[in-house]
Order: C-alpha cells, then sequence, then structure tokens
C-alpha cells in the first residue's frame, strides 16, 4: 500500500494532521521510519514532516539551551556550545547516519538505539510537546513512560536543558562490540556536579539494561553527597546493576550487561571511557 | 611487506617476475568508478520478482497448502511449489560425486529448519510476492525438533531427515570419519598428564555486503540466461541443469562479480528455481534475498562441537591425542559432510603426535543448513587445537610459542593420516611472530628448523590396534555432558525413524571412491 | 496525492522527476534511473553502501525519501572522475588495494569524498570515522584508510597520488 507523505509548514499544522489522522506517523531523518518502510513493517499509512524553522533550532548562548527537534547529530557536532553532547552524537552512527539522524527521533528510537536519549534524560532534560494546538514540557522520564504507553502521535517540538557547570560534570559512555560504530550493547551517562567537593544532583543513566533508558537509582544513592573518589566509585560499581534485570537479545545476555555493568561503571565514574568506548 | 628470503632459500628459485611486486587487479578501475557490473545491474524490462513463502516452524509436516486466495492478489503471475519443480530432491554433493538427494528446493511433506522454502510466488513487484507470500495458506502439524548435535544422535532423537534415516551422514558405509594412528590409550597410560576439553562453535553468518540472488531471462532459440552472483559458476550451472532436468547447454550462466562471498553463493538456491520461473512465465524474474533472509536462511558456517583430550609429557611433547567432532549441518547436507571429512584430517594440527585417533561425524539437526565458508572444518578445528595448545603449554608450565615449536611437523614426519609431511614451515613462522612481536624464546628453540631432525623415527607408522578395537580401546572418561564416545555408540532405535518412508537409496556413481581422495584434501 | 515532481541536481544536471511519497532516494536513483553505481546493500541504513551525497553531506539513499531531496544537489561516484581524469581517491583505492569486490566501494568513495571536501588534511582518527558507517566485508579496512590518507595527501599536492610501493 502506498504511504503519503504530507508537508506541512507549521508546527501546529503538523501536529494537528498527526492528531486527525488515524495512521499518520512524524517524520524525522527517516532512520527508523523510512526503514520500517524498506521492511514491510509499516504501521502507519501516512507520513508527516514539517518544515518549520523553530524545530531546527538551536538556542544555546545562555546556561539554558534549548535545541530543536528536527537538529541532527552533526548539527549538535558542528555547534561548539554544545559541546558536552558530542560524545553522544558522535555515538550515533557513521556520519551519514548523523547527517539524518534527529534529536526528535532518538527519543522516540526503541533498543539498541536511542544513545542520545539517554544522555538527555541524564542532563534532566524538558521535553516539549505538542498535542494539537496545546504545547507542554514534560521531563524526559514522563516521556518515556509515555511513549511506552503508545503515545506514538506526539510531536515533539524539541528539548531544554541546562548546560553542565564544566566539561567534567557530564560523562557518556557507548559500549559495543563493533569497532568503530556498531549499535550498543550499553549505554550509560551521568550527571556529575559537585559542591564543595562532594556530588550533589547526581543522575546516572543506563541504556540497554532495561526496555527504555532508565535512572540507576541505587548508585545515584551510593553516590549523593560523597566524594567521587576510589571509595565513592567503588561504592557505586557495588550497585551498579541493583534495580535492573537488564535484557537477553543478540547483542549480549542479561546475565553479561549485569556482569559487565560494575566496570563500565567505573570506567565512566573514572573518566577512563576510552577503555570501553 | 616483509619477505624473510632467508628461509628456504635452498627450496626456491629467485628468477620470480610477480612476487613482490604490486600488480593492479584487473577489477580495480570498474570497482571504483562504479561501472563493474554485478548481477542486479543487469534489470530487464518486464522483470517480475520472486519471494518465498517460508516456514514459521523449525520442524513440521505439511499437512495442507492452498495458494488460491494468494494467487488472485493484484500483481501475482504464477506461485511455484514443489510440484513444478522438474527433480523435486536434490543434494549439492552431487557435484563431488556423492549423495544421497536430501533436499527439495520447495519443501513438500515436511519442512526441518525454520525459514524453509515452501512455495515461491513470481510477481510483478517484490511489495506484491512478499504480500502473497504472506497470503498463501500452509496447514502444519509441528514436529518435536532438535538443535543440539549430541542430542541429535542420542536414541528417540526426532529423525530429520528421511534422506538419511538417520541423523548422521553415512561415509561410505561408515558413521563417521575416522583417523586412527599408533595407540592413544598406550599414549594417554605412559603420559605425565591427560587432560580433555571441550569446545563449541557457533554458527557464522558471512554477511557478505551484496546479498545472495539471480536474474534469470527467457534467451532465444529455447534457452535462458542467468546472471547471478554464484561464486561457483559451473557448480550452480551443474546444479540447475540438474534440478530442471534441462542440459546445461541451454542454459547461459553469467556471473564473476560477486559482492563478497566468502563461502555463502555456493548453494546455488536462487538460480534453479528463478530459471524455472522464466521458463514459466516467459519473462525475467529476479530473486534476491532481503538482508534479514541472508542473516535467517542462507547458510552459514557451521557450528562444530570438539573434545580434545591429550596426553602430555613434562617435557612438553604431545604423546597422545584424541579427537571427537560433531559437525552441525542443520537440516540437509549441503557441503557439510565435506567440512566434516576436512575437520578429521586437519584434527592432529600442525604438531607431530605419535598417537592420534579422531572421530568426526557430520550430524543433522532442525537448524539453518550448513555450508561452505572459508575453510570450513578447519577453521573450527584450529580454533579448539590452538586452546588446546595454549591450556597443554600451562599444563607442563612451558612458553606457548616454544611449545608449538617444540610439537611442530619437520620435513619427513609421518601424519596421522599416513602422509609424509613435506614444506613444512610452522617452526620458521612461530619463530618469525615471536620476533615481530618481541616475544623472547629460548635459544635452543630459535635454533631449531622445520628441515632438521624429522623423519627416521618420525617418518615410521606406528602400530595401530586393529580397526574392529574392542569397546575397552576405546579412550573412556568422556565429560559427563557428552554421549559415549563414537564408536561405542549405538544407532538410535528404528521406531525413532520417521514413518514418512523415503526413497531408496540408490549407488553412486562415486560410491566406492574416498571422499578425501575426491576432494583433494590429502594436498593439504 | 502521493505523487509530486522532485526538482533537483543529480551530478551536476537539472532534473524533475515524478516520485512516489514512499519512493526511497536508492529506488529513484538505482531502480529507476538506472545509476547502477548506487548500490543496495541492506536497505534498512547501517551498511553505508548505498552512500551518497547530499548538498555535501554524506547520506543513505536506501533511507532517504526522494521527496525530501526538494532542490537538493545529489551526487553520485559517477560525478568523480574529473577532467583530468580519475578523482584523487579513485586513483588511490586502485593503487592501495582498496577494494576488493568491489560493492561498497561507491559508497566508501562518496564517504571519503563527504570528509575530504571539507577536511582536506584529516587524520586517521578522522578518516576512520568518516568510514565508521560503511561496511567491507573483504578487505579489513586498514587499505581503505591508506587509500583516503593518500588521496588528501595528492589532492593537496594537486597531483594523482604516488603508486603504492606496498602489495597486499
Amino acid at each position: 500500500m502506498a504511504i503519503a507523505l504530507e508537508t506541512c509548514h507549521a508546527l501546529r499544522e503538523a501536529a494537528a494532521l498527526l492528531g486527525r489522522a488515524p495512521a499518520a506517523r512524524f517524520l524525522g531523518g527517516g532512520t527508523l521510519l523510512v526503514r520500517a518502510l524498506n521492511e514491510g513493517e509499516a504501521d502507519f499509512s501516512t507520513l508527516v514532516r514539517c518544515l518549520d524553522p523553530s524545530l531546527a533550532e538551536i538556542r544555546a548562548s545562555g546556561p539554558r539551551i534549548r535545541i530543536g527537534a528536527a537538529v541532527t547529530m552533526a548539527r549538535i557536532l558542528a555547534t561548539r556550545e554544545l559541546d558536552f553532547l558530542h560524545s553522544a552524537a558522535r555515538s550515533v552512527g557513521g556520519p551519514a547516519v548523523r547527517a539524518q539522524a534527529t534529536l526528535g527521533g532518538n527519543l522516540f528510537a526503541p533498543p539498541p538505539y536511542g544513545d542520545l536519549c539517554a544522555a538527555l534524560l541524564a542532563l534532566d532534560a524538558r521535553v516539549s510537546v505538542q498535542s494539537g494546538y496545546s504545547a507542554r514540557d514534560v521531563s524526559v522520564e514522563d516521556f518515556l513512560r509515555e511513549r511506552g504507553n503508545g503515545a506514538g502521535r506526539t510531536l515533539v517540538a524539541g528539548v531544554e536543558l541546562t548546560r553542565p557547570r564544566d566539561s567534567r560534570a557530564f560523562r557518556f559512555l557507548k559500549v559495543s562490540k563493533v569497532r568503530p560504530k556498531g549499535v550498543s550493547m550499553l549505554t550509560m551517562a551521568a550527571r556529575l556536579e559537585e559542591s564543595g567537593g562532594r556530588l550533589s544532583g547526581v543522575r546516572v543513566v543506563y541504556a540497554n539494561m532495561a526496555p527504555a533508558p532508565a535512572r540507576a537509582a541505587a548508585v545515584e544513592r551510593a553516590l549523593e553527597g560523597r566524594r567521587l573518589d576510589r571509595t565513592g566509585i567503588e561504592a557505586a560499581a557495588a550497585v551498579a546493576s541493583e534495580g535492573f534485570s537488564p535484557p537477553t537479545d543478540s547483542l549480549a545476555s542479561s546475565w553479561y550487561r549485569r556482569a559487565v555493568a560494575p566496570v563500565h561503571l567505573s570506567r565512566l565514574l573514572t573518566g577512563d571511557s576510552k577503555r570501553s568506548a | 611487506m616483509e619477505f624473510r628470503k632467508d628461509l628456504f632459500a635452498s627450496e626456491r628459485n629467485e628468477d620470480l617476475n610477480e612476487v613482490g611486486r604490486p600488480t593492479q587487479r584487473q577489477d580495480a578501475l570498474g570497482h571504483v568508478t562504479g561501472r563493474s557490473r554485478f548481477y542486479e545491474d543487469h534489470a530487464m524490462p518486464g522483470m517480475l520478482h520472486m519471494k518465498f513463502a517460508r516456514s514459521p516452524h523449525h520442524h513440521a509436516r505439511i499437512r495442507s497448502m492452498d495458494t488460491a486466495a494468494a494467487a488472485r492478489m493484484p500483481g501475482v503471475v504464477r506461485i511455484l511449489t514443489a510440484d513444478d519443480v522438474p527433480k523435486r530432491v536434490h543434494t549439492l554433493l552431487i557435484l563431488i560425486g556423492l549423495g544421497p538427494d536430501d533436499e527439495p528446493p520447495l519443501a513438500f511433506d515436511k519442512v526441518r529448519y525454520r525459514g524453509e522454502p515452501v512455495a515461491a510466488v513470481i510477481a510483478e513487484s517484490e511489495p506484491a510476492a512478499s504480500a502473497a507470500c504472506a497470503a498463501i495458506r500452509i496447514d502444519y502439524e509441528p514436529l518435536p525438533a532438535v538443535f543440539d548435535v549430541e542430542e541429535a544422535l542420542a536414541s528417540g532423537a526426532p529423525l530429520v531427515n528421511e534422506y538419511h534415516g538417520r541423523n548422521w551422514y553415512d561415509y561410505e558405509g561408515h558413521d563417521y570419519q575416522k583417523i586412527r594412528f599408533g595407540d592413544v590409550e598406550a599414549g594417554f597410560r605412559a603420559a605425565d598428564h591427560v587432560i580433555e576439553e571441550r569446545y563449541q562453535m557457533t554458527p557464522i553468518e558471512h554477511a557478505p555486503t551484496e546479498t545472495g540472488g539471480c536474474i534469470a531471462a527467457p534467451d532465444t532459440a529455447g534457452r535462458y540466461v542467468c546472471y547471478t552472483n554464484t561464486q561457483a559458476l559451473f557448480f550452480s550451472l551443474e546444479t540447475a541443469s540438474r534440478i530442471l532436468k534441462m542440459p546445461s547447454n541451454r542454459l547461459h550462466f553469467v556471473g564473476g562479480t560477486v559482492g563478497g562471498g566468502f563461502g555463502g553463493k555456493v548453494d546455488s538456491v536462487h538460480e534453479p528455481l528463478a530459471l524455472l520461473g522464466a521458463m514459466l512465465t516467459q519473462r525475467p524474474v529476479r530473486s534476491a534475498y532481503t538482508r534479514a533472509e541472508e542473516m535467517q536462511v542462507s547458510s552459514p558456517r557451521g557450528a562444530e562441537r570438539i573434545y580434545i583430550k591429550d596426553g602430555v609429557m613434562n617435557d612438553g611433547r604431545i604423546v597422545a591425542r584424541y579427537a571427537r567432532i560433531y559437525c552441525d549441518a542443520g537440516a540437509y547436507s549441503r557441503l557439510s559432510p565435506y567440512g566434516a571429512v576436512k575437520a578429521a584430517a586437519h584434527m592432529p594440527g600442525p604438531y607431530y603426535i605419535p598417537n592420534v585417533w579422531v572421530d568426526a561425524r557430520c550430524v543433522y539437526t532442525n537448524r539453518t543448513p550448513s555450508s561452505a565458508m572459508r575453510g570450513f572444518g578447519v577453521t573450527g578445528a584450529d580454533f579448539a587445537l590452538e586452546v588446546q595448545m595454549d591450556k597443554l603449554a600451562r599444563l607442563v608450565g612451558a612458553d606457548p610459542m616454544e611449545f608449538r615449536i617444540q610439537n611442530a611437523y619437520r620435513d619427513g614426519d609421518m601424519k596421522a593420516h599416513r602422509r609424509v609431511t613435506k614444506n613444512a614451515a610452522l617452526i620458521e613462522c612461530v619463530q618469525a611472530a615471536a620476533r615481530l612481536a618481541d616475544w623472547p624464546i629460548g635459544e635452543r628453540f630459535q635454533a631449531m628448523s622445520s628441515m632438521r631432525d624429522g623423519g627416521g623415527e618420525r617418518a615410521r607408522i606406528p602400530a595401530t590396534p586393529p580397526p574392529e578395537a574392542p569397546a575397552r580401546r576405546v579412550p573412556a572418561a568422556a565429560p559427563e555432558a557428552a554421549q559415549a564416545p563414537l564408536a561405542t555408540m549405538p544407532p538410535p532405535a528404528a521406531e525413532t525413524r520417521s514413518a514418512a518412508t523415503p526413497p531408496p537409496r540408490t549407488p553412486l556413481a562415486g560410491a566406492g571412491r574416498r571422499m578425501s581422495s575426491l576432494l583433494g584434501t590429502r594436498r593439504r | 496525492m502521493s505523487h509530486l515532481t522532485l526538482r533537483y541536481r543529480l551530478n551536476g544536471n537539472e532534473r524533475a522527476d515524478l516520485v512516489a511519497g514512499d519512493e526511497t532516494l536508492l529506488s529513484l536513483l538505482r531502480y529507476r534511473l538506472d545509476t547502477t553505481s548506487v548500490r543496495q546493500g541492506c536497505r534498512q541504513g547501517t551498511c553505508g553502501t548505498c552512500t551518497v551525497l547530499v548538498d555535501g553531506e554524506p547520506r543513505l539513499a536506501c533511507i532517504t525519501l526522494a521527496a525530501t531531496c526538494e532542490g537538493c544537489a545529489i551526487e553520485t561516484a559517477d560525478s568523480l572522475p574529473g577532467s583530468g581524469g580519475l578523482h584523487p581517491l579513485q586513483q588511490a583505492f586502485m593503487d592501495h588495494f582498496a577494494a576488493q569486490c568491489g560493492f561498497c566501494t561507491t559508497g566508501m568513495l562518496m564517504a571519503a569524498k563527504a570528509l575530504l571536501d571539507v577536511n582536506p588534511s584529516p587524520s586517521r582518527e578522522e578518516v576512520i570515522d568518516a568510514i565508521g558507517g560503511n561496511i567491507c566485508r573483504c578487505t579489513g579496512y586498514e587499505p581503505i584508510v591508506e587509500a583516503v590518507l593518500a588521496a588528501a595527501t595528492a589532492a593537496r599536492a594537486g597531483a594523482t597520488p604516488p603508486a603504492a610501493h606496498r602489495h597486499c
């Protein structure tokens, strides 16, 4: 069956169309949806794309940053103000995929994809969602929960987040069995800001340890208020897999993911991520 | 690149014109300009597309099939089933004079692996063909399936392939390929240490960047042309000729450009059916794997399970080696019986061991048929052998490099399969590798040479216990998980055979010939 | 309606083609316009074989809808040779044995061209990153990395690259 491609010029118009058409999906870079089309797995009959310039906007001059949903990984990499996101953006595919894959699409990417989404969750980003003519902001956690509940027709306009205080305060690590580029077996992201030499507001996120990127609550508790020294890192590693029952798939078994999580968490926290990546 | 011309200088002429000099590949210009024509670049006007309805079960009886609704779908031109195939059951092994026929190009009665093709839809477009495949109604009765080589050999195991009548390949009246050299039991008794280890390979997909496929089309004067990416053009031509029962001079195969093969494009699964489609529709027909099909149903490297039991002396000499090899053919032979022969012939490894016992069995399971892939049979055996060598070296406290040099074949040594070693070079290779890796080895090992200290006593064929050795002669102590050694393993009970009666086994032209000589494995 | 007229430039030539909304760029270029240098490897956006340049950026034709390329300049490997003969990348790929079966080669060349067009002096790591989305199953990549580095050197010197002295 032929799939219709609808082109909108305003965000609201696209959101309204998505809400109206029964089997419509929003087309970002196409890395997920066109692939599904090729594989005969399309569960949609209409693709909606939107050329609203706001979707492609990056506002990154101050501490509060806004990134439009249509911004690609390649543009993140080309934007110096977004340097803290570069390791996450570079981990997404080769240059061709990075030129297509969008921030918005990454928020919808099922495992083993969605590495940038893990980074955004660790950075406590807010997702701007347009439903019909109404707009609202939700946390990445809430967004992922809604996504899990099948709200696939949501239109993401962009994300807002606060720049980490310094370059060491945000860490990202993607573990793949294929070099230089492969899908993620395990991805970790952490915001490690310090106040008076002690960690404060720690956020540690895993992807591919659960059906969607998720915070490692036990690790966050173990680190909160501590110094990021050997004792602190050991305490975090000891509870690295707590609360997770990771999936078994073609990339790794559940046992393996649990077994290696402490190793990679230690590398993430010591900043020795070259050995994993 | 470094050329070590100091090695074996006396064995080589120095009047070589090509070795060591850059030579441009003749196809390089076509490759870098994109002008090289792969099979799919021969797309033709009016070309139809063939897709397969595939079994969702690992093992099932086909109760009935209804293609009527699929045939009425838009774009569908023709549906092929087993009844359309002139030779309904075939084997690739016939190319080397061996049988039996054991694989239907399109399944009937039974399916034996998940993804096995049952019907082929030929339609105006690929999506139309795929949609019609999904609309073919096939009533299956699922059967118990077996996925493990040793479970497949146990009594009571489901019979995978009726054309063999049991779950292993029959080598000219033998259940397995075997090597008997010296007296392994005596070797184990004399050894300072005896260890047995288990090695398990997994199937490996070739994953060529170009998936397998072909385009077949009517040509003039009742001939048919087939553009294909087969790696074995004349193998594929003969396979198609036999399955179609059509003289090969009516088939014109065009190949030569293969977008990565690695052994994965010798099975000739596309050509016979695309040609059949072209004959029945009188239009060009394209058959091509999707990436998912390439992963799921194209034959991988077969998985081997290998047990190696070695006797080793404290001074580092290996005095006995006993190996049991189970090669997983999947549901059909393809070329796996050949791989098992190679595994057996390779098994003693490039090492001089005075007592060797090898049993290699080619086993049928309900997994995707395995076939050729870069050194199949040998690669898995080598993995097991070399890990075993490291373990042995550790056991006797030897350096792993020195341990290999010490045990390496030298010129004049008798190999376990009774060929005299010529042009051995392992010692020199290990010495060179050690030097490049800055791995210190002792002067004694630096001084060793493949050309010295071989032969003599080592050229002797040792006394070997008679082939009908009593069971006590069979090395015991197989791990608990394993079955009894092959030699003592009873064949599965007769009642495990399926009710479906296979056709009688017909003697083949090649019967009586040794497979090793047919396949040239003696020339290693 | 699901068809629209796509205006674009293909290897420097202005074109207008009627495309369906769900038609991929690969389908248009390879299967309708017979641009067979654009090859299909996986149709999943994972192998890089169908890499072409869209407005200078590397893109995977198999997961790009043709209709989204309105007004774009598309380059395939057919655009590589210049008036002076082969592109330095093509010459270097020949000299360094960077093409074995040849199937990934055109996509690999376009991925490399995308890099050299914006970065004439790439480091080895940058070359590896640039071809990181392109799968080659034959060569082991090393000859390809060598070829791209040699092509960059040759292009900077404004000459064809020196022939390799190393034969793999």
